[in-house]
């Protein structure tokens, strides 16, 4: 007698991350397991906004620093992830973002002012999900790769041609809704995508003390779906990965798991110091490894963009962040009795009650 | 307590109903009203769930509607939170009471506060089912009462029936609200019977109800301590005294008015339920009846509650859960001349 063994799901990522564009520029010679470049126009596109995010990070933690917002993580090299991913959603597709991917909220199309409004201390979530299809950003780690998972079971109950994408970090990897969120996404076969962005630093915590698996790419086998381990810094690989994934979703065929190896290049948020942590060494030689910078050179050559093009998309960037500035310099209207008035959909005596405390001091203050 | 069948003419005749029953038709009515209801949890499927509350639902509205998910509260609820916010009434299952744990950050965190978070733009009508409550012989980690960590979240509505009739209106009512509703079902009572013509409708679940009336004493009680303050009130009978019975119902919000209607009328109150005292849901009725009728009352409010200890081995529940004696007991401490 033999037991059928099932053998879904049973290969394992290459060990070498999938790259099309190399530090230098070039094209790689890695295995990129039947996955095309995209097109030097959809790099362009790609290069435009990760030179855009790049600003806006750039621009978020200078305000940070002077105290214009409460804290701020940043995504600072890190932006062939958060935008080669979230660009290779279509428009009903929706977004699963945590507190470092305002990145990916900029390239959905959430303005700036409601992005930050976070982290300027004036509402939990400053934007609507629903315009942008894109969920608040889930500060508790890993909670929302279940959100996503249940949103795409939906989608997929409902018949809606719908995707869903959510990004996790290499700490939420250790969290236990990390591994529920995988397995019923993969039980459920849900059309979602969970691009875990391997920064190598939860915080403080390197990875070699977060986890002693090979890679996390691996962890997908376990799950019975498809994981890639992907250079997180070369935009043409994620932007190719994460489109493949996607279509896979929208076919019926499940979720898959995406590894993207980059780094961390700012601190955790402004209230840590890198340096008790990690050495200079290591964040100079992953500057070698910048996003930008590869395409920028890939490109070039490839005579997709000169001098004039960069200087035009350098002037978009200064123009984003004047318009950050301008954004964090316009104090919001926040009226106090909004304390109450989102809690429930019912209303509730007892809030009203307490609703009357606040009316009597905003009349005793003038502010009525 | 008053019970109103909606149409007459089409109910059918009244035969007995447990709250197992009641809510089983509570969910049909649910999923065979509106499609986006979804029913899902560990066992709910084809074994109907532990208590076979949800019996033979997978095989009337099928496994796109009602199915078994993988073994995992977090997962449940997480992924719950993800089908409201694309359109669904998702109807979930913790097995017991303390397997809800592993979801409490996803039930505090997120089901609690998304309405908050985004002013209104996204609702979860996420209806949680716990069996909770002990008495029944359970082992350990399955007769917690866990109603507190609950109740003193803003976000949640808390709601535990008595009996059958209110069983079925109240989890009926629960599954239509856009608010998210931790629904407890007292384990003790999911045999208890009842003559009942379903659906009923029952008074809204916000509202206490005075289930005996009395002039001396009111007996606050929820879900499996109910029985054990009418008893005690039928026992006070014999003692000559005429003690009010009200079925709190809905935990959070709390019906300040007709709890404290009564209590004006009696001046007296205790408060009964499994869970231990100390910070216990007892603590904060007290301190409200007391903010609002001080002047009214002629004792202090008193808790008749489980001892601060974990809940005991079935040997010992006889021991922790508050008897009729020990009501009896609290109804006698108080300095009756005043």
């Amino acid at each position: 007698m033999t037991i059928d063994v099932p053998t879904t799901g049973r290969s394992l990522p290459q060990l070498q991350p999938i790259s099309f564009i190399g530090a230098d520029g070039r094209l790689t010679d890695t295995p990129t397991e039947g996955l095309r470049i995209p097109s030097d126009a959809t790099l362009t596109g790609l290069y435009r906004q990760m030179v855009l995010v790049r600003r806006f990070e750039a621009q978020v933690t200078h305000l940070t620093r002077q105290g214009r917002l409460a804290t701020y993580p940043s995504a600072a090299g890190q932006e062939a992830a958060e935008v080669g991913a979230t660009t290779a959603l279509a428009p009903n597709d929706w977004l699963f973002p945590t507190y470092r991917d305002s990145a990916a909220l900029l390239t959905r199309g959430v303005p700036v002012a409601e992005i930050l409004a976070a982290f300027r201390g004036d509402w939990h979530c400053g934007f609507d999900p629903q315009e942008y299809h894109a969920s608040p950003s889930a500060t508790p780690l890993a909670t929302q790769t279940l959100h996503a998972t249940g949103f795409a079971m939906a989608a997929k109950l409902k018949g809606e041609d719908a995707a869903t994408l959510t990004f996790l970090g290499d700490g939420a990897s250790s969290e236990g809704d990390t591994h529920e969120a995988f397995n019923f996404a993969s039980v459920w076969q849900t059309p979602t995508v969970f691009v875990l962005q391997n920064n190598q630093y939860a915080i403080s915590t390197p990875l070699r003390e977060q986890t002693n698996a090979t890679m996390l790419a691996d962890r997908a086998a376990g799950y019975g779906m498809p994981g890639l381990r992907v250079d997180g810094n070369d935009v043409a690989a994620v932007f190719a990965a994460v489109s493949a994934a996607l279509a896979r979703g929208r076919n019926g065929d499940g979720p898959t798991l995406i590894e993207c190896l980059t780094y961390r290049m700012e601190s955790h948020t402004n209230s840590d110091d890198p340096t008790k942590y990690r050495d200079s060494e290591e964040v100079e030689h992953w500057k070698q490894f910048d996003p930008i910078d590869r395409l920028e050179k890939y490109l070039r050559q490839s005579e997709a963009l000169d001098d004039a093009k960069v200087a035009e998309v350098a002037e978009a960037a200064e123009t984003l962040a004047a318009s950050v500035r301008e954004a964090m310099n316009q104090e919001a209207e926040i009226d106090p009795r909004e304390l109450f008035a989102h809690v429930y959909a019912t209303p509730r005596t007892a809030l009203a009650e307490q609703q009357q405390v606040v009316e009597a001091e905003l009349a005793a203050a003038g502010r009525a | 307590m008053s019970v109103t069948a909606p149409e007459a003419t089409s109910a059918p005749a009244p035969s007995s109903v447990t709250m197992t029953k009641a809510l089983n038709q509570a969910l049909r009515d649910s999923l065979a009203d509106d499609d986006t209801v979804l029913v899902f949890g560990e066992d709910v499927g084809r074994l109907g769930g532990v208590f076979r509350v949800t019996e033979g639902l997978r095989a009337e509205f099928g496994s796109n509607r009602v199915w078994d998910s993988p073994l995992a509260e977090s997962g449940i609820i997480g992924t719950a939170i993800g089908m409201a916010m694309n359109g669904m009434r998702p109807v979930v299952e913790m097995q017991f009471d303390a397997y809800a744990y592993p979801a409490f950050e996803q039930i505090v965190s997120h089901v609690a506060k998304m309405r908050n978070r985004t002013k209104g733009r996204v609702s979860l009508p996420i209806t949680i089912r716990i069996p909770y409550a002990g008495d029944i012989g359970g082992v350990e980690h399955h007769s917690d009462s866990s109603e507190v960590y609950w109740t003193s979240t803003p976000g949640l509505t808390v709601v535990t029936p008595s009996n059958p009739a209110d069983a079925y209106s109240l989890l009926r009512e629960s599954i239509a609200s856009d608010d998210p509703v931790v629904f407890m079902e007292p384990k003790s009572r999911y045999w208890m019977k009842e003559m009942l013509s379903l659906p009923v409708t029952t008074a809204p679940m916000n509202r206490a109800q005075v289930i005996r009336e009395g002039t001396d004493a009111t007996l606050l009680a929820y879900g499996p301590t109910v029985r054990t303050a009418l008893d005690s009130a039928e026992a006070g009978a014999e003692h000559g005294l005429s003690i009010e019975v009200i079925d709190l119902r809905t935990l959070s919000p709390f019906d300040d008015e007709t709890v404290s209607a009564s209590v004006r009328k009696t001046s007296r109150a205790a408060i009964i339920h499994e869970a231990a005292q100390f910070g216990g849901y007892g603590a904060e009725v007290a301190a409200r009846l007391t903010e609002r009728n001080f002047t009214h009352l002629s004792a202090p409010i008193l808790r008749v509650a489980g001892f601060d200890v974990p809940y005991p081995s079935p040997k010992l529940e006889e021991f922790y859960l508050p008897t009729v004696e020990r009501v009896l007991d609290a109804l006698e401490s108080w300095d009756w001349e005043l």
